[in-house]
C-alpha cells in the first residue's frame, strides 16, 4: 500500500512519507481526543495555542537538526551540540550584560565563536581522522565546563528587550524562533542544494573512497558539516538563553544531542550516511515535540516521555535494520 | 580410526573434492569442480580473477557452504559449516592478510580460543612455553610475549602457520602467503613447507608468483570461470602452457595465431604527454619507467597480482611514490592526491567498481557529473538543467540502459554502472585516462562498445592506459603493451611485436631469464 | 629479561606519569594531602564512577560504547531505595537491582548483536529508557533508613569504606576476567580485529552480548554503591556519569577503537579524575568547572596520543593512512 501511496507523491517528497504520516496521525489523534489541542486563539495579532507551542518549543531541535543532518549524512555524528548551546548562551549573555557592545555585535560574535567550535570538531574528524563519536566527546565534556567558566558559575540574567524578543517576540503573528528556523532552513537549502555541497556531502557519506577518487575533498566536506552544526547550535543557544532571559550553563542544551539525533533519524537520514533530507529532520523534530506535548496534555507523568522516546527510536532503527530483516526472513524460511 | 570403512592405502587421497558446485546470485562460482590433495604434497591452485580459487577455499574451510557435490576428507564425507568446524576436522587456513590480532602477544595469538587452563584461569606459562615450541618447529625463535605487530609480516605469517598447525592440521591452506615477503623470507617459508610436506601434511598453495609456484609445488590444479581446466604435475607442465590454461587459451592455437592487431603504428610524432622515470613504492611496485603519448593506448598486461592496479594507483596519486619522478608535458610534477591528478586532467576508472567508483544511492546523473563538479569546486554548481543534459547525452552516447537519469545507480547492471563511471570521466574531459579492468564482469555487447569507445577517444587525442586481464583485448586495442610480472615491468612491446604469444612468453618467463 | 617498550603500553605509562605528577604535585603544595585518609577518600568518593568505568573498560575494549551507565546508576539507586521503603530487606532489593541491570545490559547487547545497530545508538536509547524508568520510580530523593545500611556506614566509618572495598574487589575480579579467562581474551580479540576473531573461531556474537551484560551489572553495582555512599536513592544520580567513565577509561590508556588497554589503567584514570577533583577542593578558589575543562584537555591529549601511535603503526597510502576510509 505504501508503494501505491508513494507513487502519488512527487519524487522529492517520497522519503518524507512515513515521517509525515506519523506526524499526521499524532496530530489527528490529539485533535480528536485531546481537549484543547486544536484550539488556536489570536490575541494582539499573535497566534496562540498548542500547535503554535509545538512549533516554538521544537525550534531549537529543528535548528540544530539542520546541521546534524549534514554531519550524519557524512557518516558522522556530533555529540557536542548541547555543550555548544551552553557556551553560546554564556557568551551571548556575558557580551550583552558585561561588555555592553550592542545586541547585533554580541550575536554575531557568539555565532562566529560557535562556528569556530564546530570547525574544531571538523578538524579532529576531517584532518586528524579521529572517530566522530570520540572527537566530539571532547568538546561535549570540556564545553560545558567552558560555559560554566565563562558564566563564572552563575546564571547570568539578561535584561534586554531586544534579546528577549528573539525567543519571546512574534513575527507575522508566529513566534520569532519559527522565523529563525525558516531562515536557517532557507540558508541550509541554499548552501547544500544551491551549490554542489549537497552532492559532495552525499557522495562522501555514501562512499568516501569513490568520492575521493572522483576528486571530492572529504576533509573539507566534513569540516563544513561540523562547522555549520556549530553555527546552528550557537543560534539554538541564543534562543534558549533568550527564552529564559538568562544563561544557565548547567542546564542549557542538556540532552539536546539526543533529541537532535533522534529527529534526524526519524526524518529518514540514515545513520551510516548518504542521502540526507533536511525537511525530514524538521518533521522528525516536530514529531518529538508533538509526542512530548501529547504526553504532557494527556496527564501522563512527564517522566515517561523519556521512556516513550527510547522506545520510538528503537522501533524506528529496528525497522531500518537490514540485518534484523534478514534474520527474521531466515527464521520464516527455516520454519 | 575405523579402518574397515576406509581404504587406507597410501594412494587414497587426503582430500577429495568431487563435482562441487557453488552458486551465488547470478554466478556459478564453482561448477562441478574436482580437486584432489594427497598426503605429503604441495598442491598449487591456479587461476585468474573469478576462476573460483577463493570460493573453493571458502567451501573447504567452512566459510561458505557448497550447493552440490561432495568433499571426502580421509575417506569420509564432510560438510563444514564454519571455520571452527573445519579446524576441528583438521583443515586450517592461513589467509593473505594475516588474520590474527595485532595487539595481542605472539603466544596468545597461537592459542586464542583454546587456551590451556589451570585452576580456573588461563595458564599463561604453558601458553608461552608451547608457543615457543610450536614456533621452533618452524625454525623461528622469537620473544613470544611481545605483541604480534612488533614483528615483520613474514614473522606474523609464521605465527599464523604455527597457529594453523597447532590445531593438529592435516590440511594446510595457504592463500597467497608470500605477497608481502621478500626473497629470503620466501625461501624460509618454502623450507618449512617442504618439511611439513615430508611429515605427511597436505598443503594447498595459492600464489600469483609463477616462479614460486614452480619452486615449491608438486602438482597444479587450474581453474577458470568456476570450472576445472585440468590437473597437472608441475614438472611436466611448461610455464607457457600453464599461463595459456589460466587465461583460457589453447596453446597450439595461440602459437599458430599470426593475426596481429590492425591498428596503425605507434605515433612517435605525438609528443609524450606523461613520462615517469623510476617511479616506485616499497611493497607495491619496483621502480619503472613509462611514457604515454597523446592519442596513444598503452596496454598493461600481467597476471593478477603482477602490479597492474598498483601502477594505476601510483600514477593517479592514490599511493604516494617513494622513488622516481613524473613529468607532464615535459614539466616535473608531484601528485599527492587524486584531486591533484584530476587537476592535471587525469581520469581513473578503478578495478573495484563497487567500493571505489560507484556511489550507490546517488542517481546516474549525480554519479556522472561528480568528477566534473568536483573539479569545478563547490561554488560553481552545474545547473540542474545542464546536469540533466550532460547525463542524457552520455546515457545516449554510451547506450547506458536505465529508465531515466534519476535512477539510483545501484539498480543498474554491472556493465551499465561501468559505462556511467566512464561517462563520469569523459564528462570531465581528461587528457589521460586510466582504465583498470573496464570490461570485467560485463556482458559481451558492453565490452565491444567499451573497446570501440577506447579507440575513438584515442583518435581524438586522449592518452589511455588500458589494464585488462583479457590479453586479447590488450592486443587488439593497444599501440604499445607493457608487461608486468611480480610487481616489475618486464618488457614493452610495440607495433609488430604485439601479439598474444609474445605477451604470454613475457608473463611466463622465469625471473632469472 | 629484556624490556621493550611496546606501543600498547605507551598510553598506560603516560597515564601513570600524569597521575604521579598530579599526586606528588598536590602533596607538595597542600598540607595534609599526603595522607591515608585523603587517599582512602579518593577511592571512597570515586567508587561508583570506578565501578561504572570498569564495565565501560570491557565495552570499549570490545570496540563498543555504553552511554546508558549513568542512567542505570540513577535507576538502580532509586529503585533500591523504593524497594527498601516498601519494607523489603536491602539484600534481596540489591539482588533484584543487579539482576535487572545485567538483564538490561544483555538486552542492549542482543540488539547490537542481532540487529547490528550501532552501539552508541542502542545505548543512547537505553539511557533514555533507564532515566525515564528512574523518574517513574520517583522524582524525589528517597532516603534509606534500615539497620543494614546503618551497619554498613558504621563499618565504613570505623574500618574501611564499603564503597572503596566494593570497588577494589570488583577491580581484582575484572583483572582476573580480562587477563585470565577465555571470555576476557575474546573481548580483546574482538576489539583488536573482529573479522580475524571470527576467522579464529572465537564466539564473537556471544561475547558481545556478555560484554554489555557485564557493563550493565557493573553499572547496577555502581548504583548500589551510590546508595551506600549517600544512604539514599535518586533518579538523577549519575547524570553525565557515562562521560566521566569514558574519560577515565580513555585516560587510563584504553584505545577507543578497542583491543588495547588494561583494567588497571582504568583505576589510574579514575584516580586522576579523583585527584583533579580533590585538588580543586583543596585549592578552594578554583571552581568545579575546571574539573570538566581539565578532563577535556586530558581526553584530547590522550586521543591525540592514540592517533599518533596508530598512524605511526599503520604507515601507508591514502587508503590506509586515513582512517576516515574505514567506515565506523
Amino acid at each position: 500500500m505504501s508503494e501505491r501511496l508513494s507513487t502519488l507523491m512527487p519524487a522529492r517528497l517520497r522519503p518524507l512519507i512515513w515521517p509525515l504520516i506519523a506526524l499526521a496521525a499524532l496530530l489527528l489523534f490529539n485533535g480528536l481526543f485531546t481537549e484543547g489541542f486544536a484550539r488556536i486563539t489570536i490575541k494582539d495579532g499573535h497566534v496562540y495555542g498548542s500547535l503554535v507551542d509545538i512549533l516554538k518549543l521544537s525550534s531549537r531541535v529543528m535548528l540544530v537538526s539542520l546541521g546534524m543532518t549534514l554531519v550524519i549524512a557524512t557518516a558522522g555524528v556530533d555529540l557536542s551540540v548541547g555543550a555548544v548551546v551552553a557556551i553560546a548562551g554564556s557568551v551571548a549573555a556575558k557580551l550583552i550584560v558585561q561588555q555592553q557592545i550592542g545586541l547585533p555585535m554580541a550575536l554575531a560574535a557568539t555565532s562566529g565563536l560557535c562556528l569556530v567550535l564546530g570547525a574544531w570538531n571538523g578538524t579532529l574528524v576531517g584532518w586528524l581522522g579521529v572517530q566522530p563519536i570520540v572527537a566530539t566527546l571532547i568538546l561535549m565534556v570540556a564545553g560545558r565546563g567552558i560555559a560554566q567558566l565563562l558564566a563564572g558559575g552563575q546564571i547570568i540574567t539578561v535584561e534586554s528587550s531586544g534579546f528577549s524578543f528573539i525567543a519571546g517576540g512574534h513575527f507575522l503573528g508566529l513566534p520569532f524562533p519559527v522565523t529563525m528556523v525558516a531562515l536557517m532552513l532557507l540558508l541550509t537549502v541554499a548552501l547544500t542544494r544551491g551549490t554542489a555541497l549537497g552532492l559532495f556531502i552525499e557522495a562522501v557519506g555514501n562512499n568516501e573512497t569513490a568520492a575521493l577518487f572522483a576528486g571530492v575533498n572529504p576533509r573539507a566536506v566534513k569540516m563544513f558539516a561540523y562547522a555549520f552544526t556549530g553555527l546552528c547550535s550557537g543560534m539554538a543557544g541564543i534562543i534558549e538563553a533568550s527564552d529564559i532571559k538568562a544563561a544557565d550553563a548547567n542546564n542549557a542544551g542538556l540532552y539536546l544531542e539526543l533529541d537532535v539525533i533522534l529527529a534526524v533519524v526519524i526524518g529518514g537520514t540514515p545513520l551510516n550516511g548518504g542521502r540526507f533530507d533536511l525537511a525530514g529532520s524538521l518533521v522528525g523534530a516536530l514529531i518529538i515535540q508533538t509526542l512530548t506535548t501529547t504526553i504532557k496534555m494527556r496527564g501522563v507523568p512527564v517522566e515517561y516521555t523519556l521512556v516513550v522516546k527510547a522506545v520510538v527510536v528503537l522501533v524506528i532503527c529496528l525497522a531500518q535494520s537490514p540485518e534484523l530483516r534478514k534474520l527474521l526472513l531466515q527464521r520464516r524460511a527455516s520454519a | 580410526m575405523n579402518s574397515a570403512s576406509v581404504i587406507s592405502t597410501d594412494e587414497a587421497p587426503l582430500l577429495a573434492v568431487r563435482g562441487v558446485t557453488k552458486i551465488f546470485p547470478g554466478v556459478r562460482a564453482l561448477d562441478g569442480v574436482d580437486f584432489t590433495l594427497r598426503r605429503g604434497e604441495i598442491h598449487a591452485l591456479m587461476g585468474e580473477n573469478g576462476a573460483g580459487k577463493s570460493t573453493l577455499i571458502k567451501v573447504l574451510t567452512g566459510a561458505d557452504r557448497r550447493d552440490g557435490g561432495e568433499i571426502l576428507f580421509d575417506g569420509c564425507s564432510i560438510d563444514p559449516r564454519s571455520p571452527a568446524e573445519a579446524q576441528r576436522l583438521g583443515i586450517s587456513t592461513v589467509y593473505q592478510e594475516v588474520n590474527l590480532i595485532p595487539f595481542l602477544s605472539v603466544a596468545e595469538n597461537i592459542y586464542l580460543g583454546r587456551q590451556p587452563m589451570k585452576f580456573g584461569r588461563i595458564d599463561w606459562k604453558q601458553i608461552n612455553l608451547r608457543a615457543a615450541a610450536a614456533l621452533k618447529r618452524l625454525d623461528v625463535e622469537m620473544e613470544v610475549t611481545q605483541p604480534l605487530n612488533s614483528y615483520s609480516p613474514a614473522v606474523q605469517q609464521m605465527v599464523a602457520i604455527a597457529r594453523a598447525l597447532d590445531i593438529r592440521a592435516k590440511v594446510l591452506v595457504l592463500d597467497e602467503p608470500t605477497s608481502s615477503l621478500d626473497a629470503n623470507e620466501v625461501g624460509h617459508l618454502f623450507a618449512v613447507l617442504r618439511r611439513l610436506k615430508a611429515e605427511g601434511l597436505g598443503i594447498i598453495f595459492v600464489s600469483h608468483f609463477l616462479d614460486q609456484v614452480y619452486a615449491v609445488s608438486d602438482r597444479f590444479t587450474v581453474l577458470r570461470n568456476g570450472k576445472l581446466i585440468g590437473e597437472h604435475e608441475a614438472a611436466k607442465l611448461p610455464r607457457l602452457e600453464l599461463v595459456a590454461k589460466m587465461i583460457g587459451k589453447d596453446l597450439k592455437a595461440v602459437e599458430e595465431m599470426s593475426a596481429r592487431r590492425g591498428a596503425e603504428p605507434v605515433r612517435t610524432a605525438h609528443h609524450p604527454f606523461l613520462r615517469v622515470i623510476g617511479l616506485g613504492r616499497r611493497g607495491s611496485m619496483t621502480p619503472f619507467d613509462l611514457t604515454i603519448r597523446a592519442g596513444e593506448v598503452v596496454g598493461l598486461a600481467g597476471l593478477l597480482g603482477s602490479g597492474r592496479t598498483e601502477t594505476a594507483r601510483l600514477l593517479f596519486g592514490i599511493d604516494r611514490a617513494e622513488a622516481g619522478r613524473m613529468e607532464i608535458d615535459g614539466k616535473l610534477v608531484t601528485l599527492t592526491s587524486p584531486r591533484g591528478a584530476i587537476g592535471r586532467r587525469f581520469g581513473f576508472c578503478p578495478e573495484d567498481r563497487k567500493t571505489q567508483a560507484v556511489i550507490p544511492d546517488l542517481s546516474v546523473r549525480e554519479n556522472i557529473v561528480l568528477a566534473l563538479q568536483a573539479s569545478k569546486g563547490w561554488l560553481r554548481k552545474i545547473s540542474t538543467q545542464q546536469q540533466q543534459e550532460l547525463a542524457e547525452n552520455y546515457i545516449k552516447a554510451l547506450g547506458i540502459a536505465t529508465s531515466d537519469a534519476e535512477q539510483p545507480i545501484k539498480l543498474l547492471s554491472g556493465g551499465n554502472q561501468q559505462k556511467a563511471i566512464l561517462a563520469r570521466w569523459l564528462a570531465s574531459h581528461p587528457r589521460f585516462l586510466i582504465l583498470d579492468e573496464p570490461t570485467r564482469g560485463i556482458d559481451i555487447g558492453a565490452k565491444a562498445e567499451i573497446e570501440k569507445l577506447i579507440a575513438r577517444l584515442c583518435s581524438e587525442g586522449m592518452a589511455i592506459l588500458f589494464i585488462s586481464s583479457e590479453l586479447e583485448e590488450v592486443v587488439r586495442d593497444s599501440h604499445r603493451v607493457v608487461v608486468l610480472r611480480d610487481r616489475k615491468k618486464v618488457c614493452e612491446l610495440t607495433g609488430d611485436q604485439i601479439d598474444l604469444p609474445s605477451i604470454m612468453q613475457a608473463i611466463a618467463a622465469r625471473a632469472d631469464e | 629479561m629484556k624490556f621493550r617498550l611496546s606501543r600498547t603500553r605507551v598510553p598506560l605509562l603516560a597515564t601513570s606519569a600524569v597521575f604521579a605528577l598530579f599526586y606528588t604535585g598536590a602533596c607538595m603544595r597542600y598540607d595534609g594531602f599526603f595522607s591515608w585518609t585523603v587517599f582512602v577518600n579518593l577511592l571512597h568518593d570515586n567508587a561508583f564512577l570506578g565501578l561504572a568505568a570498569i564495565g565501560m573498560t570491557f565495552v570499549i575494549l570490545a570496540g563498543g560504547i555504553d552511554l546508558s551507565v549513568g542512567a542505570l546508576v540513577g535507576f538502580t539507586s532509586t529503585f533500591i531505595a523504593r524497594l527498601i521503603a516498601h519494607q523489603l530487606h536491602p539484600l534481596p532489593a540489591i539482588l533484584i537491582a543487579l539482576v535487572i541491570g545485567t538483564g538490561f545490559g544483555a538486552g542492549m547487547g542482543a540488539l547490537i548483536r542481532f540487529a547490528a545497530l550501532p552501539p552508541f545508538l542502542v545505548t543512547l536509547a537505553g539511557m533514555f529508557f533507564m532515566r525515564g524508568l528512574g523518574f517513574a520510580v520517583s522524582l524525589e530523593t528517597i532516603p534509606i533508613k534500615h539497620p543494614f545500611y546503618e551497619a554498613i556506614s558504621e563499618f565504613s566509618l570505623r574500618v574501611f569504606p564499603v564503597t572503596a572495598l566494593l570497588f577494589l574487589v570488583a577491580l581484582i575480579a575484572a583483572v582476573y576476567v580480562a587477563h585470565y579467562t577465555p571470555f576476557g581474551r575474546a573481548v580483546y580479540a574482538i576489539g583488536g580485529n573482529e573479522q580475524s576473531a571470527l576467522l579464529m573461531a572465537l564466539p564473537v556474537g556471544r561475547a558481545k552480548v556478555r560484554v554489555y551484560a557485564l557493563s550493565g551489572f557493573c553499572s547496577a553495582l555502581a548504583g548500589v554503591t551510590y546508595t551506600f555512599y549517600t544512604s539514599s536513592g535518586n533518579a538523577t544520580a549519575g547524570t553525565m556519569l557515562e562521560l566521566d567513565a569514558i574519560a577515565a577509561v580513555v585516560i587510563g590508556g584504553t584505545l577507543l577503537s578497542g583491543g588495547v588497554g588494561y583494567v588497571f589503567g582504568t583505576l589510574i584514570g579514575v584516580l586522576i579524575l579523583g585527584v583533579i577533583q580533590t585538588i580543586i577542593t583543596f585549592e578552594g578558589t578554583l571552581s568545579s568547572w575546571w574539573t570538566k575543562i581539565a578532563i577535556g584537555l586530558l581526553l584530547l591529549g590522550f586521543i591525540l596520543l592514540q592517533r599518533f601511535l596508530q598512524s605511526s603503526a599503520g604507515r601507508g597510502g591514502l587508503g590506509v593512512a586515513n582512517p576516515a576510509m574505514a567506515r565506523p
